[in-house]
């Protein structure tokens, strides 16, 4: 009943870690899934404050807040993308 | 051909267009676009799994929308000096009308969904509104 969080750019920095799994009590949203991972530490708190700023997706894929997370998902939080260039 | 990579060594433009352009006798037009590090050094951090899967979509989506031949799009990653190529979409159609709108449709959707981020001297590039902007004229 785990999910795996994956963590990238300042995000990652800020937490100070890219990677962690976090047990589930059932069925979430990634929403409530970061509110709760605001708890774990101050840094947690500093990188996942500002929704506004962050992004999220869940098995690879892009998702809003309201996307439900089960166990075994993959959740990514991060900034928002910056690929290719010019 | 249809191919998606994402590497941290340089790709050679060269034998890229080629594997395009001599695909067969009806390639009547290959488009190439390369994107280079400007101003400062970057550090690319990406998500590869996602890179890889949405680089796949993104081209899956321009397949159905042009008739294309072939298509190659190349996304690098790690520390890149200025004027390090850093990116390439390569197109190849009869006719160059839906070569061009293929790669500027890449182009504009791998700003917007390829995971990639980018660090320089003065900390993480943010993403611009105008890419948003870019990427939707496109409709979805």
């Amino acid at each position: 009943m785990t999910v795996s969080l994956l963590y990238f750019a300042w995000v990652r920095e800020r937490i100070g870690i890219g990677a962690e799994e976090l047990v589930l009590d059932g069925p979430t949203t990634v929403g409530a899934l970061v509110e709760r991972l605001a708890d774990l530490s101050d840094g947690h708190r500093a990188a996942l404050a500002d929704r506004g700023r962050l992004r999220a997706a869940v098995n690879q894929n892009f998702v809003g807040w309201d996307a439900a997370v089960a166990p075994g998902d993959e959740v990514a939080i991060f900034p928002p993308v910056t690929g290719g260039l010019a | 051909m249809f191919r998606v990579n994402i590497q941290s060594e340089p790709f050679d433009i060269h034998d890229e267009h080629w594997r395009l352009s001599s695909l067969g006798p009806d390639v009547g037009a290959v488009v190439s676009f390369t994107g280079q590090v400007r101003d400062e050094a970057l550090e690319l951090e990406h998500y590869p799994a996602m890179a890889l899967r949405q680089m796949e979509a993104v081209l899956a989506e321009a397949r159905a929308r042009w008739p294309l031949k072939g298509a190659t799009l190349i996304h690098r990653f790690g520390r890149l000096e200025v004027g390090a190529p850093i990116v390439l979409v390569l197109t190849a159609s009869s006719h160059r009308q839906a070569a061009f709108e293929a790669a500027a449709f890449l182009m504009d959707w791998l700003k917007t969904r390829a995971p990639f981020w980018k660090k320089g001297a003065d900390g993480w590039v943010e993403a611009k509104a105008g890419d948003d902007a870019a990427a939707a004229r496109w409709g979805t």
